[in-house]
C-alpha cells in the first residue's frame, strides 16, 4: 500500500498547486461549458418559477419526481466526505491521504445541489424559506418540527456547515503554502486567509487533533443525514410501500455506496486531468475497490432484506408496489438496469485485481454503479407514489419533463463546476497530507526482503 | 529587557534537530526555541515541548450550547403559535430529540473549529520572523533572545549548520 515515489516539498506544491497558480486553458474552457449548462438549468427553474409547476412531469398521485430524486442522490453522493476522510482518519488509514480533501469537497458541493432540489420542487422558494427556517418573527409562524420534511434541512444544514467548516480548518497549512507563493493582491488574499500561519509544532498537533475530533463528531451527523432523508419516505403515512423501519440503515448504506463510488469518478478525472500520477495511484483505486465491494455487499443485504419483508407480509399495497416496480414496462426495464449496475455488473469486476488497479475500469464501473444508484432512488420514489392508494383509478403515471432533465443535468455541471473552481483557489489533495506521508515513509529489511513501510504516531 | 528574535534556516529536519542541542549549550532555553515547519513532524522530533491545550473543553461546551439553543429553538416556537398538528402534543418529544441532537452536534463542531484556531493562537495580526521557503522544506528554528545575546546566537545557530539567519530589526 505504499507503492510512493520520494517526493521533495518543492516538487509536491509544483505538482498540487499547479491548476491554483496557473489554471491551463482547457481548464477555462471546461469551467465555460459546465457554467452554460448550469446556466440553462437556471434557466429552466425560472420558466418553472414563471409558469407555475405545471410545467414538471409530476402529476396526481406521483407528485414527487425527478427533482426529488435528484435531491436523494445528491444527499447520498455527499456521503462520500465522511466515509471515506473520518472513517479512513479514525482508522489512521495510510491510502486516505490524497483523497480525503476531494472527498471532503465533494460532500460540500453535492449537498449544496442536493439542497437547491427540494427549493425548486417547491415552485415557490421563497415560500420553502419560513417553512424550513425559523425567522418569522414578525408574524410569529414557525416551522412545524413535527414533520419529517423539517428534520430534514436541520440534518442537512448541520452536515453542511460541518463539512465546510472541516474543510477550511484542514485547508490553514495549505493556504499557506499558496501564500507564500504567491504576489500581489493574491498573496494579500492567501494572506488572511491563512490566519497567520506559521507551522509551528503546536499548529500541527492542533490539526491532527483537529482532525481526529471533528471526524468523529461529523460521523453521527453523517448517519443522521441519510436516516432522516430516508424518513421524508419512511414516516409518510400514506405511502405503504415506504413504511419500512429498514429504511434508515437502506439509505446510509446506499448513500455511502454511491459515494464512495462518485470519489472513484473523481479520484481517475484528477489523476487524468491534473496529471498527479505520483499521487493518486493505481494502489489508491486498488484499495477503494475493496473497499466497495464490503459496501456494495452491504448496501445489497439491506435490499435483499427491504424487498423480503414487503413480500412476505403479502399486503396488498406492497404487492401491488413490487408487481410495478419488477414486472412492469418501463419500471420493470429500469429495475433490471439497476440492479445489474449497483450490483452484480460491479461486485464481480471488482474481484478482480487487474480491474481495481485499471484506473479506466474503476472510472467507469464507478459511473455506472451512480447510474444504477439514482435509478434506485426512481424506483423507489416514483412507483411508490403511483401505487399509494388501493383504488385503480387513481393508479397515474409519471414521465419527467424536459424542464426537469434539462435541471438535473444541470446539477451534474453544477456540482463539477464546484469542484473545478475550488481546484482552482484551493488544492484538491491536501499538501500537508502528502509531506507527511513522505516524512513518515521508510524502508525496513525483514529477512531478504526490504519492504515500504508507514510509521505511526498515536 | 527588550528581545529580539532570531531564524536560522535548516536544509533538513535532522540538522534543526541537532542545532537545537548547540542552541541549549549556548545558553538558550527550550522555550525559547520555536521550530517552524512546512509539514508535520512527529511530537518531539526536534525536542521541542507543545504546552498544555484545552481543546477538548470547546466541544463540550459547544454541545451544551447547541442543546440548549436548540431546546428553547423548538420548544419556544412551538409555543408561541401552539397549533395542533397530526394530533401530536405541541411539545412533541421525539421530534425535539431528533433536532436537539443535529444541534447539539452543530455547537459541538462550531466550539471545536473555534477552539482549533484560538489554541493554535491564530489569527495572528503580523507573521513575525518566517521566511517563504519553510513551505518548501526548510525547517526555520526562532529563538528570542534578550536584544543584546542576538550575535551570539546568530554564531550558535550558523556553527550549528543554519544555511541562513534573518534577525529582526531593532
Amino acid at each position: 500500500m505504499q507503492e510512493r515515489r520520494p517526493l521533495s516539498d518543492v516538487q509536491i506544491n509544483k505538482a498540487l498547486l499547479r491548476n491554483v497558480l496557473a489554471a491551463p486553458l482547457w481548464f477555462w474552457g471546461l469551467v465555460l461549458l459546465l457554467a452554460l449548462v448550469v446556466a440553462a438549468g437556471a434557466g429552466a427553474a425560472g420558466w418553472m418559477f414563471n409558469r407555475g409547476t405545471g410545467v414538471l412531469g409530476v402529476n396526481r398521485p406521483a407528485m414527487w419526481g425527478f427533482l426529488i430524486v435528484n435531491f436523494v442522490f445528491w444527499i447520498g453522493i455527499s456521503h462520500a466526505g465522511v466515509m471515506l476522510s473520518a472513517i479512513l482518519r479514525l482508522a489512521y488509514a495510510e491510502w486516505r491521504r490524497p483523497m480525503v480533501r476531494a472527498a471532503e469537497v465533494l460532500t460540500v458541493f453535492s449537498l449544496m445541489t442536493a439542497m437547491l432540489m427540494p427549493f425548486i420542487h417547491s415552485g415557490r422558494p421563497w415560500r420553502l424559506a419560513y417553512w424550513a427556517f425559523p425567522y418569522d418573527f414578525a408574524r410569529g409562524i414557525f416551522p412545524n418540527i413535527r414533520s419529517a420534511l423539517i428534520w430534514d434541512p436541520s440534518a442537512v444544514f448541520t452536515y453542511l456547515i460541518s463539512s465546510s467548516l472541516f474543510i477550511l480548518v484542514t485547508l490553514l497549512p495549505d493556504i499557506a503554502v499558496i501564500r507564500d507563493r504567491t504576489t500581489g493582491i493574491r498573496h494579500k488574499i492567501y494572506s488572511a486567509m491563512a490566519l497567520g500561519w506559521r507551522g509551528t509544532p503546536r499548529q500541527w498537533r492542533l490539526q491532527g487533533i483537529a482532525g481526529i475530533l471533528l471526524s468523529a463528531i461529523i460521523l453521527p451527523i453523517f448517519v443522521s443525514v441519510h436516516s432522516i432523508v430516508s424518513w421524508d419516505f419512511g414516516m409518510a403515512v400514506s405511502v405503504e410501500g415506504w413504511h419500512a423501519t429498514i429504511f434508515a440503515p437502506y439509505f446510509v448504506i446506499g448513500a455511502v455506496l454511491s459515494g464512495v463510488s462518485a470519489v472513484v469518478t473523481l479520484m481517475a478525472l484528477m489523476r487524468w486531468l491534473f496529471k498527479w500520477e505520483d499521487h493518486i495511484r493505481e494502489e489508491h483505486f486498488d484499495a477503494m475497490g475493496r473497499l466497495l465491494v464490503v459496501i456494495a455487499t452491504a448496501w445489497f443485504y439491506f435490499f435483499a432484506m427491504e424487498f423480503m419483508f414487503g413480500l412476505f407480509t403479502l399486503e396488498p399495497q406492497e404487492v401491488a408496489l413490487r408487481q410495478l416496480q419488477v414486472f412492469e414496462w418501463p419500471w420493470s426495464a429500469l429495475f433490471i438496469i439497476f440492479i445489474l449496475t449497483a450490483y452484480f455488473i460491479p461486485v464481480p469486476l471488482w474481484l478482480f485485481r487487474s480491474v481495481r488497479r485499471n484506473v479506466a475500469a474503476m472510472f467507469w464501473i464507478s459511473i455506472m454503479v451512480n447510474i444504477g444508484m439514482w435509478l434506485e432512488r426512481f424506483i423507489i420514489i416514483v412507483p411508490g407514489l403511483l401505487r399509494k392508494q388501493p383504488f385503480t383509478f387513481v393508479w397515474g403515471s409519471y414521465r419527467p419533463s424536459p424542464i426537469e432533465i434539462i435541471i438535473v443535468a444541470a446539477t451534474f455541471c453544477l456540482v463539477a463546476l464546484g469542484i473545478l473552481l475550488f481546484s482552482k483557489v484551493f488544492p484538491l489533495v491536501p499538501l500537508a497530507e502528502a509531506k507527511e506521508g513522505q516524512i513518515l515513509a521508510d524502508q525496513i529489511k525483514v529477512g531478504k526482503k526490504t519492504i515500504p513501510a508507514v510509521m505511526r504516531e498515536e | 529587557m527588550a528581545r529580539r528574535e532570531v531564524l536560522g534556516l535548516f536544509r533538513d529536519a535532522e540538522t534543526a534537530a541537532g542545532a537545537t542541542t548547540v542552541l541549549h549549550e549556548a545558553g538558550v532555553r527550550q522555550d525559547d526555541i520555536e521550530v517552524l515547519t512546512g509539514a508535520p513532524y512527529p511530537e518531539g522530533a526536534f525536542g521541542e515541548h507543545i504546552k498544555r491545550h484545552r481543546i477538548y473543553l470547546f466541544p463540550m461546551i459547544g454541545a451544551i450550547c447547541g442543546f440548549t439553543v436548540a431546546i428553547l429553538l423548538t420548544a419556544g416556537t412551538q409555543l408561541a403559535y401552539p397549533v395542533v398538528t397530526g394530533g401530536k402534543p405541541i411539545l412533541s418529544v421525539p421530534p425535539m430529540v431528533i433536532i436537539t441532537y443535529e444541534g447539539t452536534l452543530l455547537g459541538a463542531i462550531l466550539f471545536t473549529v473555534l477552539g482549533v484556531v484560538f489554541e493554535s493562537r491564530l489569527p495572528r495580526g503580523k507573521i513575525g520572523l518566517y521566511d517563504p521557503r519553510i513551505t518548501e522544506g526548510f525547517i526555520g528554528l526562532v529563538v528570542s533572545c534578550a536584544a543584546d545575546q542576538w550575535l551570539a546566537v546568530e554564531q550558535a545557530l550558523r556553527r550549528a549548520g543554519a544555511f541562513e539567519v534573518k534577525h529582526e530589526q531593532a
